[in-house]
């Protein structure tokens, strides 16, 4: 950081660990995950809020990591990817899916993916094939066509697939 | 040569094992360029042209130089004298390229031009500085409108003398009139096709890491393509090969996007030895749509005749593409391919083409999925405007002129020679997925009750996997290591095409191993022979020759030492499951892994003449100049003739890509192609105002499809073995080449009643209200 920039201490528990770090107030959640916290998992596909790839959660909500500031998490829980697997890296019922269901091909978008839709199905048990394409749709993916991110979702919701792509 | 069969038994080869990349891609722990943090390493904005075209008078660095955390700003001054050369190995030295300054030098040739490199503690230190950069710019009219160009006073690169980089063409029109004059029915369009572009998710970027004391160079690139970066970076900085290696773990999409160095990468390159810390470059999404570069945006007049049954007689196509400033590559080969493939999967009997390439001051033309694409679209657009004015169903007028079997290999007029291709059963297999006298009738019903229902058909044959100079060979070294693991290593790197599950499938099945002992590293120059990386969809064949030419070196030594350890003839050893063992006595065996030992710990124990260890290499050489690969898509769509919105319905693909070494990794290819194609027919457009501002440099206004426009795509597959190993053939291109015409077709079609005839895309809805206004006007009038 510069000298004479203005920091701001925060603390904040990302993943069950605190990180506390002076901050600039224009740092990202996701710049302060990444550089600050090491996370690399949040990836930044636009800074504008758009691809939803730095989807992370912030107390348990999606948020995009790119629209808020590291200094608005101060005292928040954070959730990133490489906080959704289990303790012995067992991969969670999304993650999962989305291997079963070539949910995914660079990997570019799927941390984004797999935070909104962990989200999603926390809200929302037992969702329809328009319900799902509608909650897919603030996350952009320019590898799979959506496909097997559809069918992923399908999985981890525990709804029957429709009908099977062959 | 053709090789269609395996080593040994299919085990893993065409089932849908579990992508081995998933474990680290969904957990948070890939490695693209971005993740890549190297102690003391300083961070790259560039300065860039806010105008089309402008003369520089003179740049301003103090206050920028002064800013905090700063540490360099460079302009063409610093940068540009160190350039040795500039050639991408692909195209050649002898190419008469644009010339590619890296940083702008005394013009600027389109908004986005890099005009200075800002260096500094943190990115964003280096766009603060960035602002501080004081450029004193001259403004000048630019060339923005590439179908004037050519009558353009100003020229884009004045030393070129002209802004038409160049015509290529074949046979002319003229020598068609006479079969023109003669057929019953002769249709003529002009089909214009937007600028859209590959649009990664995950933007350009390399970390450079010069070494002064060693004068060693470690670049980690997003890039489809390690191999081609260290020759460039060679070249370009006078380093020898040996001293350079390039890191790829992961990139984040590239589509074509990626395959070359263009100036960008070019400055950080030429920056690093000055810099002395470790330089990271990432671009953000603003300079991917400003500066990555654009694809498509082309026309051309069409032009097919046809007898009084429908029977194609002649094809002529006039194309005219927008190259941009600084296209990469010269775009004048990608521009033949475009005339060459025109007459398509279709009996033509004689053909011709003209061909001509564009300077403009926009963001340069780069490669893109199926980068002669726009033979296909003109061509499909074409045949259903022809049927319709012929009275004919557009089905019925391909199904007459579709090549069958029995006619390959069929030479097309420019040369084309194409084998080993299905038009009419992926064609026939499409429709009957579809049932598409059934939606006929139910489009019937909808237009009853004043509902728009459309069906589209497109076909192409497409060339893959180019057997010829940088391209034409792929190696692989495996290491059996004496634990009896396996590693196989190839140039490849992920790019989202998922090779390294594709040569674990391929090396298990080769060697006879079980999938679980093997292991692949790749995207490392440094332990990787050179290969060319993932472009004309090349990776799957080329890489399975490779690996079967490097594990029949293996195999051999492993029966060899089981034989002599059994007593028994080599040609009795089998391998499997990895073990080897006397055919027939599957008890008189040893396992991989003690046989591994044996080979490194107890050289003794070999026979003699067999080489210790258990390590080869080997390279393969294309077994063909091209593998051709086919495809039938079909979609419907409803069009709602209030609001010009286009609704698909069903969308279907049927192709023909050989055997299937994993069937989810060819249908996600072709899904992602046909996203793409969807996002260029109905929504995508990289877009310029009259006076070259570029006007999509957000996501906001370049719109990407979503799953909400991305239907349910539906799999059909012919297989047809092709020359090259294991019969397979390229699959990472055609999605987006069958997808436009398809999508367009199906809105066509939907409108047909309402008089609409449809040449442009991108089909956005006030685009498609517009047609529906002005064939409106055209009734009443």
């Amino acid at each position: 950081m510069p000298d004479g920039a203005a920091q701001m201490p925060i603390a904040v528990t990302v993943n069950g660990r605190v990180y506390a770090a002076p901050v600039e107030p224009r740092q990202t959640l996701a710049d302060f995950l990444r550089d600050e916290c090491g996370l690399t998992g949040t990836h930044l596909g636009c800074e504008h809020g758009v691809c939803g790839a730095c989807t992370v959660l912030l107390d348990g909500a999606a948020v995009r990591s790119c629209l808020v500031f590291a200094v608005q998490t101060d005292g928040a829980e954070v959730t990133t990817i490489e906080g959704i697997a289990g303790p012995d890296g067992e991969l969670s019922a999304v993650q999962s899916a989305f291997r079963d269901c070539h949910g995914l091909q660079c990997g570019f978008c799927t941390p984004g993916f797999v935070m909104s839709v962990t989200a999603f199905l926390h809200d929302r048990a037992d969702p329809t094939d328009d319900e799902i394409r509608v909650a897919l749709s603030g996350t952009l993916c320019r590898c799979t066509g959506y496909q097997g991110i559809v069918a992923a979702v399908h999985q981890a919701a525990g709804a029957p697939h429709g009908e099977e792509s062959r | 040569m053709t090789d269609a069969s395996p080593l040994t038994a299919a085990r893993y080869v065409g089932t849908r094992v579990h992508r081995v990349e998933d474990a680290r891609l969904l957990t948070g722990h890939g490695t693209y360029v971005d993740d890549v943090s190297l102690p003391g390493m300083l961070h790259a904005c560039f300065v860039r042209s806010p105008y089309a075209r402008a003369a520089i008078r003179g740049i301003d660095t103090a206050a920028a130089l002064a800013a905090p955390g700063v540490h360099f700003v460079f302009t063409a001054a610093d940068l540009n004298p160190a350039m040795l050369e500039q050639w991408h190995t692909s195209i050649g030295a002898a190419s008469p390229e644009t010339p590619r300054p890296p940083l702008a030098e005394g013009e600027v040739r389109f908004a986005g031009d890099p005009v200075a490199l800002v260096v500094a503690d943190s990115r964003y230190l280096a766009e603060d500085a960035a602002e501080l950069v004081d450029v004193d710019y001259d403004p000048r009219p630019a060339v923005v409108d590439y179908t004037t160009a050519e009558h353009n006073d100003a020229l884009v690169h004045e030393a070129h003398g002209s802004n038409v980089v160049a015509a290529l063409n074949g046979l002319p029109a003229s020598a068609l009139e006479s079969v023109f004059a003669a057929s019953a029915h002769v249709v003529r369009e002009t089909i214009h096709q937007q600028a859209y572009a590959p649009v990664p998710m995950e933007g350009r970027g390399l970390v450079v890491d010069w070494s002064r004391p060693t004068g060693e160079l470690t670049i980690y690139a997003a890039t489809q393509s390690p191999h081609e970066v260290r020759l460039f970076c060679s070249r370009l900085l006078g380093v020898p090969e040996h001293r350079i290696r390039v890191i790829t773990r992961d990139t984040g999409g590239g589509f074509g996007q990626k395959v070359l160095v263009q100036r960008d990468e070019m400055c950080v390159m030429l920056a690093a030895p000055k810099v002395g810390a470790p330089l990271k470059w990432v671009e953000d999404r603003r300079e991917n749509l400003l500066a990555a570069g654009k694809s498509r945006h082309e026309h051309a007049d069409v032009t097919m005749a046809f007898d009084a049954d429908g029977a194609i007689q002649a094809a002529h196509i006039d194309f005219v593409s927008d190259c941009g400033a600084y296209p990469t590559p010269w775009p004048v080969g990608p521009a033949a391919a475009v005339g060459m493939l025109f007459p398509g999967p279709y009996r033509v009997p004689r053909a011709g083409f003209a061909t001509k390439t564009i300077y403009t001051n926009t963001v340069g033309r780069t490669a893109y999925r199926g980068p002669w694409q726009f033979e296909t679209l003109a061509r499909e657009m074409l045949l259903d405007i022809a049927a319709r004015r012929m009275g004919v169903d557009p089905v019925e007028l391909r199904r007459r002129n579709l090549l069958r079997r029995e006619e390959l290999p069929y030479a097309n007029p420019n040369g084309m020679t194409y084998d080993s291709i299905s038009p009419t059963e992926t064609f026939e297999q499409a429709l009957a997925m579809l049932d598409y006298d059934a939606f006929r009738e139910e489009q019937a019903r909808a237009r009853a009750n004043g509902r728009y229902l459309g069906v589209g058909v497109s076909n192409y044959v497409e060339p893959s996997t180019p057997g010829y100079g940088f391209y034409g060979t792929e190696a692989a070294t495996i290491r059996i290591e004496p634990s009896g693991a396996v590693n196989v290593y190839i140039a490849g790197g992920s790019t989202g095409n998922s090779i390294e599950t594709t040569v674990v499938q391929l090396t298990a099945d080769a060697l006879g191993v079980n999938i679980d002992d093997v292991h692949t590293i790749q995207g490392d120059t440094a332990v990787t022979s050179f290969g060319a990386g993932a472009a004309g969809s090349r990776s799957g064949s080329m890489t399975a020759g490779a690996v079967r030419e490097t594990s029949a070196i293996l195999r051999a030594r492993i029966a060899a030492i089981a034989a002599h350890r059994f007593e028994a003839a080599v040609d009795d050893i089998e391998i499997a499951e990895s073990r080897a063992f006397v055919r027939g006595s599957p008890a008189i065996g040893i396992s991989l892994g003690e046989l591994a030992a044996l080979a490194y710990f107890e050289p003794s124990a070999l026979p003699p003449g067999v080489a210790a260890g258990l390590e080869a290499s080997a390279r393969y050489t294309a077994a063909a100049p091209i593998i051709w690969v086919n495809a039938t898509h079909v979609c419907t769509c409803e069009v709602d003739v209030t609001t010009g919105l286009v609704t698909l319905l069903r969308y279907i693909v049927s192709e023909d890509c050989g055997p299937m070494i994993n069937p989810n990794v060819v249908e996600g290819q072709i899904a992602g192609g046909v996203a793409q194609g969807i996002g260029g027919a109905l929504y995508e457009h990289l877009a310029y105002d009259a006076d070259g501002n570029p006007v999509t440099t957000t996501f906001m206004d370049y719109l990407l499809p979503t799953a909400c426009e991305v239907p349910r795509i539906e799999y059909g597959h012919i297989e047809t073995a092709s020359p090259g190993p294991g019969g397979y053939k390229g699959v990472g291109e055609g999605g987006a080449i069958g997808a436009p015409p398809c999508v367009v077709n199906a809105v066509a079609d939907a409108l047909s009643p309402l008089g609409v005839t449809i040449t442009r895309l991108p089909l956005t809805p006030s685009a498609v209200v517009a047609l529906l206004e002005q064939a409106e006007k055209i009734e009443t009038s």
